[in-house]
């Protein structure tokens, strides 16, 4: 049994350079935790952290009872798989998995065994005698995956690992992913820029901004409950419709409509919206709080169209996702608000007000 | 029949004349003092001396004679130049590589200004230093020592050893070294193991570039070896002379000079695979 723990984890680089401000979370077993968040955000930090490549400024990481703080990278026991895959260029494919036990003297035929065992798993059998210069980007990323696998590590840290794969390739990956570490049971910490592969892989995500947690819940909450604006505008794709507007006593205005405020108190002078496209639909007879507008823009997504929609008398855009077999007035068109799935945050502070 | 030069003018492809023009005129302009060099060491001393010049000769006028002259001795200054120039190299590398990687690497405080001393070094004409340099040579007793020759070489070798190699050592992937890491190397595992194989090609381009000068170098080996067991080819061949003042012999000069360059050749030959295969393909993404 390891737990994964940080506590109160900051990295300072000089005094305006802080990509870690003060990070606590705990991973555990068979947990797949992904930290999400623009570049820039201090997410491959806080993973170089844990691995011990960086000597954090301030705080702790555990794992199951041993602070690892100190301890140098080589003696965590923690695997991880970097962008660029980082495979020794000159060793063979079966060298580059061996190395990590070789290093740690592990007896020959063990090593023998276990890379086959890996090898077998990840497909990679008749690959073993070449070089990584030989071999296509995803062959080259599984030898990588095989290097972490085969150290039997405590914990696996992964450093965007699909983000040198083309499209089709990584979607496919990203299910054997899913699969891998699913068996392994252990802790597991990935890090990425892309929602897609945050929401389908993690059992839990935290959304990174400026070297701070600003959500840390299981991907579907994430999606239907975002702590604030940044992660209402950063999850989801098509992004999240966000409106600053003003109130007038318990409504709030767009433009010549007007929306209901859930009952806040104080009742506020301006409050953020945030509604999905998809929690927008064209207006029907019983609907009762609708907007009207012009459409300015129709983007095809295949399945559905992306409608961008000027709110009349006001200069919001409202965009929505239409099945395109529907019909609608392109000068004049009636969109229905679902009021359960609006999100209202804080004009200042952004935090989300509606539980 | 009019219409044959025609067709044959416009299959003609003029861009290809034009570079094979060109190819063949640079080639000759680089090579034609060298192959006048190995003209001149084949030729007897009369066909050397004969009017109007011989550039073809026949087959009386061709000898092996201006190389046998130079006999056991010329050997013996073919080993101190290989000892010297390969000593040296090697010194050169084994220290600037270090220095390179630390530059490279490692964030230390005056890092600029570091660079900027090693590049003032490598700016500054060396041969105004050897009044200088033999001074400290007469100080320390070098004269007369393969070290008074090994230590300024490597000295003046290493500035463009340190920049050619820290740059190399720039845009190796940093991830590489960070797996190193987590893989469980210490640091000197590290270098040797994982950062060494893939530093070779520069280490060879740079070695190479070392050797040459040191090979080639005059005005240090002229002044502080004066011994003629110990001197180096350059002076070798200048020391070659005639039977009287009047006569220089161009023969045995230009034999020396064949045998002379004919070790550089090779090395860059063998070596030039090494140079131009970059062996760190497939390390990171591409």
């Amino acid at each position: 049994m390891a737990q994964l723990k940080l506590q109160n984890l900051r990295k300072q680089f000089a005094p305006n350079v802080v990509p870690v401000k003060d990070i606590s979370l705990t991973v555990d077993d068979g947990e797949f935790l992904t930290l999400l968040g623009p570049s820039g955000c201090g997410k491959s930090t806080l993973l170089r952290l844990i691995a011990g490549l960086e000597q954090p400024t301030a705080g702790q990481v555990v794992v199951g009872e041993n602070n690892l703080t100190h301890i140098p990278p080589g003696d965590r026991n923690m695997a991880m798989v970097f962008q660029s895959y980082a495979l020794y260029p000159h060793m063979t494919v079966a060298a580059n998995i061996a190395t990590s036990l070789k290093i740690r003297k592990t007896p020959p035929g063990e090593i023998q065994q276990r890379v086959h065992t890996v090898a077998d798993t990840l497909g990679l059998s008749h690959l073993l005698d070449r070089k990584p210069g030989q071999l296509s980007g995803g062959q080259r990323q599984r030898v990588a995956l095989a290097r972490a696998l085969v150290r039997n590590p405590e914990v696996f840290l992964l450093d965007e690992p699909l983000s040198n794969l083309d499209a089709l390739l990584r979607e496919q990956v990203r299910e054997e992913l899913k699969e891998l570490f699913e068996k392994q049971n252990k802790p597991v910490v990935y890090v990425t820029h892309d929602q897609t592969e945050a929401m389908t892989l993690s059992s839990q995500v935290a959304v990174l901004l400026d070297g701070l947690i600003q959500q840390l819940d299981p991907p579907s909450r994430i999606y239907t409950h975002p702590a604030n604006k940044f992660v209402a505008g950063f999850v989801g794709s098509p992004q999240m419709n966000l409106l600053a507007l003003e109130c007038q006593g318990d409504r709030a205005i767009l433009g010549d409509f007007s929306l209901p405020l859930p009952s806040f108190s104080p009742q506020p002078s301006g409050i953020d919206i945030g509604i999905r496209p998809e929690d927008l639909s064209l207006a029907t007879e019983d609907d009762k709080i609708t907007v009207q507008g012009s459409v300015s823009l129709v983007e095809h997504f295949g399945r559905e169209l992306l409608v961008s929609v000027k709110i009349k008398g006001s200069h919001h855009t409202l965009r929505i996702l239409i099945n395109p077999d529907l019909q609608w007035e392109k000068e004049d068109i009636k969109l229905a608000v679902n009021p359960h799935r609006i999100h209202w945050f804080d004009e200042k502070t952004g935090d989300r007000l509606n539980p | 029949m009019t219409t044959m030069p025609t067709t044959f003018l416009k299959s003609l492809n003029w861009k290809k004349v034009l570079l094979w023009t060109g190819v063949i005129f640079l080639v000759l302009f680089c090579l034609a003092p060298l192959l006048w060099q190995v003209l001149t060491s084949l030729k007897t001393n009369d066909a050397i001396a004969k009017l109007p010049t011989v550039y073809f000769p026949n087959s009386q006028q061709l000898t092996l004679d201006h190389y046998l002259i130079l006999g056991g001795k010329f050997l013996r200054y073919m080993l101190n130049s290989a000892f010297v120039s390969f000593t040296s190299t090697l010194i050169c590398l084994a220290v600037g590589a270090p220095a390179a990687y630390t530059l490279a690497r490692l964030k230390i405080p005056g890092e600029q200004i570091i660079l900027a001393c090693v590049l003032v070094v490598s700016l500054f004409p060396y041969v105004l230093l050897f009044l200088g340099l033999l001074e400290l040579v007469k100080f320390f007793g070098l004269g007369n020592n393969y070290l008074s020759l090994i230590i300024p070489y490597t000295a003046i070798n290493l500035p463009l050893t340190i920049l050619v190699l820290r740059s190399f050592f720039q845009q190796l992937p940093k991830d590489l070294e960070d797996s190193a890491r987590i893989d469980g190397y210490n640091t000197l595992q590290m270098l040797l193991q994982i950062v060494l194989p893939m530093t070779i090609p520069a280490l060879v381009t740079t070695g190479i570039l070392a050797f040459i000068f040191a090979w080639n170098e005059f005005i240090f080996a002229l002044t502080f070896i004066t011994r003629d067991t110990l001197q180096t080819i350059p002076i070798a061949i200048s020391k070659i002379g005639g039977a009287s003042a009047f006569e220089i012999p161009y023969g045995p000069i230009a034999a020396a000079t064949i045998l002379g360059t004919l070790p550089l050749v090779i090395l860059v030959l063998i070596f030039q695979q090494r140079i131009v295969q970059g062996i760190t393909a497939g390390a990171v993404k591409g």
